[in-house]
């Protein structure tokens, strides 16, 4: 069995989950926020990676981040980049992917906070921003944690998206979930074996640390 | 001397109401807010601190105008220094009783000092979860207390404090907010938990 493919995959699921942690609490947060018909359509788009056939969505990127296409153009001629068939092009689409992980616990935990945290923060002089840091965000420790380890485990198992964007290009694009398809699709069921053990048990101690984090979020915040 | 005029529509059960209130109130002085459940007695104080927005209103504190609708002005509630007792408390789980008066203010002697009013000093290090119902309550009004609030709002404050230490904490609480000049508004049902603290009162309720 090679590694690469594991490799591949945990690198792939860290930097989709540390990028999704920078730009999801604060989208998050911004949907927790008063609701309106814009932030309703928002927040429909970014959950249908949570409901659409992972083909279809690679589709959409694989014509999307294609060089004839206007946005595949324009970075292949003014960043030198293409997506497709990239390392580059699998965290962009793991992002897009994976937002809903990331997004659905942060703002259901802001949403479940009281009021009047806020409020009582922002009547002793505290800004808007000062308030996130030092009073909401440590209060959703829990969900954090929870939405980081989701996004991770989700990113480590994805199939569908990363063979339609990525295909498997040996040592860039040819992840563990791949490994075991390319492995079965020529008679090596040993080889398939072994990879899904690993992918196994990484993702078994990923759903123990989903309990461990949540064992105290069903509490009320001062119970 | 607080001047306040407000118009704000509620929704309630029996379809959409009014709340208007106009009243004067002298600085320094402690003023009962009394009215039925549902009457928007807790609205209004929202309204003073800048938390909620009247369709019309005049809030003006000594010379300094908090909000004129008309002449579109509107401080945001970090502005108006408006201490804010809530009827839930508002404590933040993540932070011990230290903490909380520290987020509040950087004035060590005044933490000390309030800490021993609200009878709080061994409990420092304890975060609201460790704290009885009237500990927490304690903590909500010292914390509220520990930046020196030009206008203290104060709902439902002592209701979950027993009557011998509502009377000491009162009697403290009276010469802090003399000390401050602090104009005290507090919601109460219950003429008991205000008996020698609020010396007028002004009924809130809805047109």
């Amino acid at each position: 069995m090679e590694w690469t493919p594991i490799w591949l995959s945990l690198k792939l699921a860290a930097i989709t989950t540390v990028i999704l942690v920078i730009i999801g609490i604060p989208m998050a947060y911004w949907l927790s926020r008063r609701s309106s018909v814009f932030k309703v359509i928002v927040e429909a788009l970014l959950t249908m990676p949570l409901v659409l056939p992972p083909s279809v969505l690679g589709f959409y990127l694989l014509i999307s981040f294609s060089p004839n296409s206007v946005p595949g153009h324009w970075l292949l001629q003014h960043f030198n980049v293409s997506l497709v068939f990239s390392f580059e092009g699998l965290v962009v689409a793991s992002v897009i992917y994976s937002l809903p992980f990331m997004i659905s616990p942060v703002k259901s935990a802001l949403v479940h906070l009281p009021d009047s945290l806020a409020e009582a923060s922002y009547t002793m002089g505290k800004s808007k921003m000062e308030t996130f840091y030092k009073v909401l965000l440590p209060n959703i420790k829990s969900s954090l944690y929870t939405a980081a380890v989701l996004t991770f485990a989700h990113t480590l198992g994805e199939f569908g998206v990363v063979l339609m964007i990525g295909g498997k290009l040996e040592g860039v694009t040819k992840v563990a979930s791949i490994a075991i398809y390319d492995a079965v699709d020529n008679n090596k069921y040993a080889e398939a074996n072994q990879y899904s053990l690993v992918l196994f048990a990484i993702t078994f101690i990923i759903v123990i640390l989903v309990f461990i984090f949540n064992r105290n979020a069903a509490r009320g915040p001062l119970e | 001397m607080i001047s306040i005029k407000i118009d704000k529509q509620i929704k309630t059960y029996r379809g959409k109401r009014n709340l208007v209130v106009e009243a004067i109130i002298e600085k320094g002085s402690v003023t009962k807010i009394y009215g039925p459940s549902g009457s928007g007695k807790t609205t209004f104080l929202k309204i003073i601190a800048g938390l909620i927005m009247p369709d019309r209103g005049l809030i003006k504190v000594e010379n300094e105008v908090w909000l004129d609708t008309a002449g579109k002005v509107n401080l945001k509630p970090q502005q108006r220094k408006a201490g804010f007792v809530f009827q839930d408390y508002a404590l933040f789980p993540n932070m011990t009783v230290m903490e909380h008066l520290l987020y509040a203010t950087s004035d060590t002697v005044l933490i000390d000092r309030l800490l021993k009013i609200g009878k709080m000093e061994t409990f420092v290090q304890h975060r609201p979860k460790h704290l009885s119902g009237g500990q927490q309550q304690r903590l909500a009004i010292l914390r509220a207390l520990a930046m020196r609030p030009e206008v203290l709002l104060m709902d439902e404050a002592f209701s979950a404090l027993d009557d011998e230490l509502s009377a000491s904490l009162i009697m403290d609480l009276k010469l802090l907010l003399k000390e401050f000049n602090t104009t005290t508004l507090i919601v109460s049902h219950h003429a008991r938990e205000t008996a020698g603290f609020a010396e007028g009162s002004l009924k809130i309720d809805l047109d």
